[in-house]
């Protein structure tokens, strides 16, 4: 019997007008890596989002260690829950240690700013994420993958137990990519964190999680382990993609390949 | 540049962190401003020299020289100082929280709403005595700076429902802000075209920002506004600092985003109108003088203290720049202005350029 300390019970959540998430229930599972997909617009996002507590379900409720997530107080939600948004922002010249340790937030106050166990916790972050040696430098001089680490590293900074990342490795190259998932599955296999994550990419997804929750339509279509949820049928009904779902070789895990209608090569 | 950082001071199971740079620049710049302060108290119709200055305040001096320093000139420097480090934490604050260096109170439209306010109740108000002007009509006295923090006020709660979207929209603030500036100071030069002659002409000299003639009476308002906002933004920077991560980021580290908006505008819009209740729309200090504070400390957002101190400088140094080095007399504000609008100028040349860059 698995536990889920965080989860989704029958919510319905939108930005006014239609909802774009519909009595979705949804447990997340304790201590494993859960992927998100599903087309754009089937309000991945917006359940992730809802689950941190940055948007207000109009039914239902996110439950947090068996409370409505609304009734618990911001600062205690922030220190049982860290969120990479999906586009953060960071001001020209700040330093990947500030920004780190803005991580520690929630636990410190305007006479506690800077305690000996921020200073380890930030330098934990900091060596975990490879980004310790990066700890001088300003953000906007890395590059997009070290700068996607530095912004993890303030997630783990946050130090919980559950962290929620919206599209990590948007707009980096696959390298950097794989680079970021593999910091990802690192923070769950070594430090127990309890990931879930919104990805674009079925082959990542597949190869990086231990479930993945399709969604379609506002709702959750079929979720568990990536064998069992990647087949044919699926991603023909809920993506519209015509496809072969392969066997990887080296880790058994499904590949997506595409099956295209054959064009003929030009002629010159 | 980057060894200087934010070090710890820690007492017991208390810490903060001090930004060394930053604290160094207030430092020096206090300095600076002790040394402007005393060449402020020398100069006018009965030179002082400087050293006799520094003794004065220190309880040395004559009585004539004590007289002049303490009761004649110290209450329009003091006013100087306030007034220039409100406007400086009044710029840092708002710079901060729309992320963005064109948001100063003067650029929102605040500054224009405190000016709108003030010249209405000199030009309905000036009816009551010849020649109008700031000292004749109790109404005009007592109603100015009220006047100008409803006006300021007003514009500033404007301002937050007409930006607001499913949260407060910064990119709107700016815009929405730039658009009620322009309406009021048209609304304000209307005013003017249908006033008496003599009240449009004690309007103007207001709208000029004067630093001339001040006394406690100006200065007091600015001084409590200052000791209850400052311990305020003190609180506030916290946040502020998450903040400056987006909203959704700052409310993953457990901030309550709208009450912190709401807690910054509220003082903007306090030190602002008290401010400019007292000395008339001092231009571009608010807009300028926390992007220097930031360039000098080489910090990633406006800072608090070193704002502060530096606007106090600028002020002082129009003071001093108006009554010693010209040979005419000039308002103030026509000095911090002659600063101020190059300065925009450049600031909007280099955001276009990064834009097309």
């Amino acid at each position: 019997m698995t536990t889920s300390r965080l989860g989704a019970e029958a919510v319905t959540v939108g930005y006014g007008g239609d909802p774009v998430v519909r009595d979705l229930t949804l447990d997340i599972p304790d201590g494993l890596v859960t992927t998100i997909v599903g087309p754009n617009g089937c309000g991945k996002s917006t359940l992730l989002r809802t689950l941190a507590r940055l948007l207000a379900p109009t039914s239902g409720r996110v439950r947090l260690d068996g409370d409505a997530i609304t009734d618990v107080p911001t600062r205690e939600v922030s220190r049982r829950l860290a969120l990479l948004p999906q586009s953060p922002i960071a001001p020209e010249g700040l330093m990947v240690r500030d920004l780190v340790g803005r991580g520690r937030h929630p636990h410190q106050r305007w006479f506690r700013q800077w305690s000996p166990a921020d200073e380890d916790v930030v330098e934990q972050a900091l060596r975990l994420t490879d980004t310790w040696e990066l700890r001088d430098r300003a953000l906007d001089q890395l590059s997009g993958g070290q700068r996607q680490r530095a912004w993890i590293a303030m997630t783990l900074a946050q130090d919980t137990d559950l962290v929620l990342l919206d599209e990590p490795t948007t707009f980096l190259d696959l390298a950097h990519q794989v680079e970021v998932l593999d910091l990802v599955s690192r923070l769950n296999r070594e430090r127990g964190r309890t990931v879930t994550m919104v990805l674009h990419d079925l082959n990542l997804a597949a190869r990086y999680s231990d479930r993945v929750v399709v969604m379609h339509d506002g709702a959750v279509v079929t979720q568990g382990a990536p064998r069992e949820v990647f087949t044919v049928d699926l991603l023909q009904e809920v993506f519209g993609l015509t496809a072969d779902v392969l066997d990887d070789p080296r880790t058994g895990l499904p590949i997506v390949v595409p099956v295209s209608a054959p064009t003929p090569a030009p002629t010159r | 540049m980057a060894t200087l950082h934010a070090t710890p001071l820690r007492l017991g199971g208390l810490s903060w962190l001090v930004p060394v740079r930053a604290a160094l620049v207030s430092l020096v710049g206090a300095g600076v401003l002790f040394f402007l302060v005393a060449i402020d108290l020398a100069v006018g119709d009965f030179p002082i020299p400087v050293g006799d200055v520094v003794r004065t305040l220190f309880g040395g001096g004559d009585e004539g020289q004590r007289f002049v320093v303490m009761e004649l000139r110290l209450p329009q420097t003091a006013v100087a100082v306030t007034v220039g480090a409100s406007l400086g934490l009044a710029g840092a604050l708002t710079q901060t929280l729309a992320r963005n260096p064109l948001a100063s109170p003067d650029i929102l439209g605040v500054t224009d709403g405190a000016a709108f306010g003030a010249v209405l109740v000199i030009v309905v108000a000036g009816g009551s005595g010849y020649g109008g002007g700031l000292v004749s009509g109790q109404l005009q006295e007592i109603g100015l700076p009220i006047a100008a923090f409803i006006g300021a006020l007003g514009t500033a709660l404007l301002l937050y429902l007409l930006s607001w979207r499913r949260g407060l929209d910064m990119q709107r603030l700016v815009l929405v802000g730039i658009g009620l500036g322009a309406t009021l100071t048209a609304a304000t030069a209307y005013l003017l075209v249908n006033a008496r002659i003599q009240d449009a002409a004690s309007a103007q000299v207001w709208l000029s920002g004067s630093l001339s003639a001040r006394g406690w009476e100006h200065g007091r308002p600015v001084l409590i506004t200052l000791a209850v906002l400052v311990p305020l933004s003190l609180l506030l920077i916290r946040s502020l600092n998450a903040m400056l991560l987006g909203d959704d980021a700052a409310r993953g580290l457990g901030v309550r985003l709208q009450l912190t908006q709401l807690g910054v505008l509220i003082a903007a819009v306090g030190l602002t109108s008290v401010a400019v209740a007292a000395v008339g729309p001092l231009e571009f200090v608010a807009l300028v003088v926390p992007q220097v504070a930031l360039r000098l400390c080489g910090a990633s957002r406006p800072p608090i203290l070193a704002s502060m101190v530096a606007g106090a400088v600028l002020v002082v140094g129009a003071d001093v720049i108006t009554r010693a080095v010209l040979p005419f007399a000039l308002p103030a504000g026509i000095v911090t202005a002659a600063v101020g609008a190059p300065y925009l100028i450049w600031l909007l040349v280099r955001a276009n350029r990064r834009r097309t860059a």
